[in-house]
Order: C-alpha cells, then structure tokens, then sequence
C-alpha cells in the first residue's frame, strides 16, 4: 500500500482566477489535502466606503466577470432594502428573467466549456473543435442565447448597464423579446436536447464517490428560488436572510485568502446540487426531462453530479424564461421612471441564489445615501471547507491508484465545484467608521 | 509562414475580459485558424515556454504578481494590456485612497500578514506595454481589431478622442442635459458610448482622453449642479491613479 504522496497542482486551469490543490500524506497519514487560494486580495468593501448608493451596484458588479448580473442583483436588492425602494412587478419579471439567463449562461459555460474535457479525456475545449465540431457549434450557439437575454435586457451580458436601483434605465421592445423568446423555444431547447444526449453517453466518466454533507441554498414556496427566497438548510430548518451571518460563520484559515464557512457541520456545500437538493419538486417539466436523461436523482451526495445539475437547471431556466417573457409579453412592457427617492436609511440585506450558491450583500447607508459598512458573502468560499472535507475522505479512497489518476481525479472534484475564485477573495466583513 | 502563438494572463481582476473573449462565439472557430492558442488558464491546461502575442488581464497587486509579469514579458514578444485593471488599476486601485495597514486589517485582523498586499499599479508600471485595450469589459470587436492589426503586422488604431463624439453620432439625448451627471466630455471613447446608450451616465470606465481637461469639466459639472467633490469622486473610480484627476483645480467660482 502507498505510504507517501505528493500533489502540489499550481494554479489549477479551468477555473475562474488562482487556486493550487495540495496533498500530502507521509508513512500512510494524510497530512494535508486541500485547496490552497492564492488569488490576489480586492477589498472591495474598501473600494465602497463613502459611495453613493446609486454608485454601489456599477463597483460590485466589478467583483466578477462570469457572476457580474448576480452581484448587481444582489447588491441592488440589498440598496433597496436599506433604503426603502419598492420596486414594481415588472421589474420583478426582468430581473428573474436576467437571473435565468446569467444561471443558463455560466453553468453552460462550466458544464460544456471546462468541465467536458475532462470526460473526453482533453486539456480544453479546443481540440474539440476537430473531434466533436457538431457538439461545439451546439454550445457556443447556446452560450450566445444565453448571452442575447442579457444583452437584451441589461444592455450587455457582462456588467450589465440598465439594472438601476429601483427599476431599470431601459426596456427591451416587444418584438425582439419575443423573437428571442421563439429562439429559445426552437434552437435552445433543441441545441440543449441534443448535447444532453452526448453528456448521457459519457455518463460513467463521472467518478463515484459519495460524502453526505449540509446542503444550503434559498428555498421559496413559488419558484425554485433563483431571486428570491429565505435560506435553507438540508440539515432541517429555514432561516430570515437577515440571519445570514448566524448560518455563514466565516473564519480565516491561512492557506486561503478567501475565508471559510461552516454552519451545523464542519462544512456545508452551495451551487446547483445543493439547489437541486433542497428545491428538486419545484423543476419545470424541461428540466425534469434532463434530470432522467443524465440520471440524476435527489438527494444527491456525489458532489461531481454537481455540473450535471447545472444541466438540469440550464433546463429549467431556459423554460422559467419563455414562461416568464409570456407573462411581459401579455401585461404589456411599460416605462417606469426608477424609484430612486429613499423612504429611509440604515442597514439591508438581500440574497440572491448565483450560478455557484447563495450569495449574500449587505449593506449601511448614512442618511446622505452613501455606503458606511458593506459586507459580501460570496458561494465560493462557502464552500472552500466542504472541497477540503471531499478532498480528506475521497484521497484515502483511491489511494491505490496512479499518481496522475488521483491528481485527475482531484482537479475535477475542485472543477465540479466551479469555483469562481475572484469572487471569493473579494474581501469581507469590512467594517467603516463614519468620518 | 506558420501562425503567430498567443496566449492569455489573469491577475487582479473580475476576470471578465477574458470571459468576453469566450463570448466571441460566433468569430471563436475563425480566430483560432488566425491563431494559435498556447496558454489560457482559465479556459485550457496547456502551458508554454514563449508567445509571440501576450494578453494581461488584471492589475498588479501583490509582489508574487510582480515577479509573473516579469517573467512573461521576457518570454512574450508582443505585449498587450487588456481591459481597465490591466491599463488604468481600474477599480482595483481605489483600494490605494485609503490606508494600507487599515485595508488590510478590518478584513483579516491579526491575519493581515498571511495575506501580502502592495499599491494596485497597472501593467505599464513595471513592463514595456505594447498596445493597450481599454474598458471594463473591453469591447470585443476593438479586441478583434488589435489582434487582427498584430497578424496582419499593422499598428492598431488607437481611440483618443471623447465619449461625447460617439454619443452625438449616436445621436442620443446628452446625458447632461437629461438632469444626470456624465463623464462623457472627458472620457475616452472606443465604447460606441454603451452606457449612455442604454441609459445611464458614463462612468470613464477607459480613462480620460490624453488631452483631457478636467478642472473645465468639473466646473462644466457644477454648472449642471454636481459638487466638485462627487465629480472628482466619480473620476476616481477607474481613474483614480490618474494625476490630472488629483491635481484638477476648477478655475471658475
């Protein structure tokens, strides 16, 4: 049997920004196995002291690419809530819609673009172009619709333009929402279809491991929360948003310049499988479709499965949007001036389910509308301690084998995870004192 | 002749201009028969010796990233800074208005060391920079454009000239005269003015022009009834290691 092992993978590729994996067991005791975060620090809270609230949503939009829409949610819903601003149910509909394209767009990006060349055995999505040309084509024409409900709506899918606080600058035409709409219909869901198809087929390239784990994520009676909701745990119990930090409990461990999390266990999983858990009764029948086609069931404890029900949801998205444009569509798009005039001022918190779990922003704003203490809660680090717990238990388990085959099998547990890791050392907990 | 080896770097950013280059989608497939795609982290697992054609994403903000971008302008032939961190600090460099050691320690607390921290600078401050593509995203066609001009062996077209021109030949309602404030005037175009466009304000996210005028334009804002303060305020939020900004004085009562 091996008694000593040495992994050290420098800055991991096929992720979003800088992690290294390290491993290290001596005379058969694992001394190490974890993530290691070397991403550069931000400080954006830093960046937010004394900012106007108006100003709030343009600089944390800027804490990532891939989840910018998700940040602004967020970070508008939070302003809202600090300072009062109803917004209407129009609003309501454009953002969910913009949240169902920002979850299509980021988990297909994941799913199809970093994570399948693992299951055919290639370093990037590039060679595929030769081998798979058919199977490419279907997800770059994917990942453009997704993009176009973005562009369409926010102005640009990549820091959105027209998400203000209190409602939206500009409002897309009936006409081309409804192009886009048959779009989705026609080449999105049949571009889907036959992509799952091939993913069905490489089915037993997903390693079979197992570790049962806290799963949290919002929970909403309506929907399979995506806006909206209150937050949920697997361990039993939901929880006030504004309770955030009593389930967050974040602490500082120095091989990450993100922090960690833990609430009832050592460590608690977020993203699409922990979604999928808590909220898999309320899928659209599209995405129950996927669900049985790549055999995924609830509850699911392998957290490889994870970019399999990133899947699921891009399913269930696509059909949430077409539902939801329906619902435009019918009432009639109209202009409505922003409301921008606070009602009061003080301290609001929002959270908004991303692409890779529950994100929380939490701001104060002093009676001037300027920011005095901000606080961002981010799904990556929540669930940096969870990699480590699957890392600890799945190492010993194929101990046995190569040292290429456990490096492999590694750099996917992390990459199933599709760890957004700019986001994650954004900084937190910054506390201002008011001049 | 055998096609030109490019590659791709990430450091401080939201990583949002390299995403954008994967959502070139439609040109995708024709790009990589222009080029050879030899390093790009986040999208593949390859690594290479030298390029022809460097990319940096992200400003420069720790000493590890000091000691990176030395060692990939020495084995880069052309090098282009890609988006605001990289070209200006960006938004990253608003951490420098305030205190290092306070920064540092409201978020780790008697951890700050673990975590070494330095003034965000952009690329040009510690390498040669070749061309520079602005914006934050940088746009994708004006990527296209550079990176076309490189192949073909051409020096790209470099945009100097203010936002407003774009907005006026997009014939949008001037965002000033609208009652909201604007950065258009002195701004760096390249945009097609996105954001007015879409109706909101420019927040300069290129930078200011060369020749940019800036205690004019703070008067100009004040006219239109912004405090001298909220203009420079807004200034600095791409642009806040940009000495024009923090030595603009408004000549006019």
């Amino acid at each position: 049997m091996r008694k000593d092992l040495n992994i050290d993978v420098h800055h991991l590729t096929r992720v979003e920004g800088h992690g290294n994996i390290v491993v290290n067991m001596k005379n058969g005791v694992l001394e190490k196995a974890e993530l290691d975060i070397v991403e550069a620090p931000r400080f954006f809270e830093a960046m937010l002291k004394g900012r106007n609230f108006m100003e709030v949503a343009i600089i944390t939009s800027r804490i990532c690419g891939i989840c910018s829409l998700g940040h602004q949610i967020a970070s508008l819903k939070a302003t809202e809530n600090a300072l009062g601003l109803e917004v209407s149910e129009q609003t309501k509909i454009l953002r969910r819609i913009l949240t169902d394209g920002a979850t299509f767009q980021s988990n297909t990006l994941h799913a199809l673009f970093l994570a399948a060349p693992d299951f055919l055995s290639v370093g990037s999505v590039f060679p595929l172009v030769n081998t798979h040309k058919d199977v490419v084509l279907a997800a770059l024409r994917l990942k453009r619709l997704a993009n176009d409900i973005g562009d369409l709506i926010s102005g640009r899918a990549i820091h959105p333009i027209r998400c203000v606080p209190g409602g939206f600058t500009k409002l897309p035409g009936a006409g081309d929402l409804r192009t886009l709409q048959e779009k989705l219909k026609t080449e999105g869901m049949n571009d889907l279809r036959f992509i799952v198809d091939v993913i069905a087929s490489l089915a037993d390239k997903i390693p079979s491991f197992t570790r049962e784990t806290e799963y949290i994520s919002l929970t909403s009676p309506e929907e399979y929360a995506f806006y909206d909701g209150v937050i949920c745990s697997s361990d039993g119990g939901t929880y006030p948003v504004e309770d955030y930090l009593k389930v967050t409990n974040e602490f500082v461990v120095s091989h990450s310049s993100s922090k960690h999390a833990r609430f009832n266990r050592s460590s608690y999983m977020v993203g699409a499988l922990a979604r999928y858990n808590n909220n898999h009764r309320q899928l659209h029948p599209f995405g129950r479709e996927v669900e049985q086609k790549l055999g995924l069931t609830a509850p699911c404890y392998n957290p490889y499965m994870n970019t399999v029900a990133q899947l699921v949801e891009v399913a269930h998205c696509i059909e949430n949007s077409i539902q939801l444009m329906d619902r435009l569509l019918t009432n009639g798009i109209k202009f409505e001036k922003p409301n921008q005039t606070p009602s009061r001022y003080g301290q609001g918190i929002a959270a908004t389910e991303v692409p890779r779990g529950i994100l929380f922003h939490d701001y104060t704003y002093n009676r001037q509308g300027n920011i005095v203490a901000a606080n961002c809660i981010i799904p990556t680090g929540q669930n940096l301690e969870n990699i480590d717990d699957d890392m600890k238990k799945l190492v010993p388990e194929i101990i046995e084998e190569s040292k290429e085959e456990i490096t492999h099998k590694l750099e996917m547990l992390v990459r199933a995870y599709d760890p957004c890791i700019s986001c994650s050392v954004h900084m937190l907990d910054v506390e201002f004192i008011e001049e | 002749m055998s096609k030109p080896r490019v590659a791709f770097f990430d450091f401080t950013s939201c990583e949002g201009c390299q995403l954008n280059k994967l959502n070139l989608e439609n040109d995708l497939l024709s790009l990589l028969e222009l080029v050879d795609i030899v390093e790009f982290r986040e999208a593949m697992d390859d690594k290479a010796e030298n390029y022809d054609v460097a990319f940096i994403e992200g400003s420069i903000s720790t000493p590890s990233c000091v000691k990176r971008i030395y060692d990939i302008r020495r084995r880069a032939g052309v090098l282009v800074s890609l988006g605001s961190c990289a070209v200006l600090g960006g938004v990253n460099a608003m951490k420098n208005l305030h205190p290092a050691d306070w920064v540092q320690e409201a978020v780790y607390g008697d951890d700050k060391y673990l975590f070494p921290s330095i003034p965000v600078q952009p690329v040009s401050a510690y390498v040669k920079v070749d061309y520079e593509i602005r914006g934050c995203p940088m746009s994708t066609p004006e990527f296209l454009h550079v990176l076309k001009s490189i192949v073909l062996g051409r020096k790209p077209e470099i945009f100097d000239h203010a936002v407003c021109v774009e907005c006026k030949l997009h014939e949008n309602e001037c965002v000033l005269d609208k009652g909201m404030f604007c950065l258009g005037p002195v701004s760096r175009a390249g945009c097609e003015a996105i954001c007015p466009e879409n109706g909101q304000y420019c927040t300069g996210c290129r930078g200011l022009i060369s020749n940019a005028n800036v205690g004019g334009a703070i008067h100009m804002l004040k006219r239109h009834g912004f405090s001298e303060q909220e203009a420079k305020k807004k200034l600095q939020m791409y642009s806040s290691l940009n000495k024009l900004i923090n030595e603009a004085e408004c000549r006019h009562a």
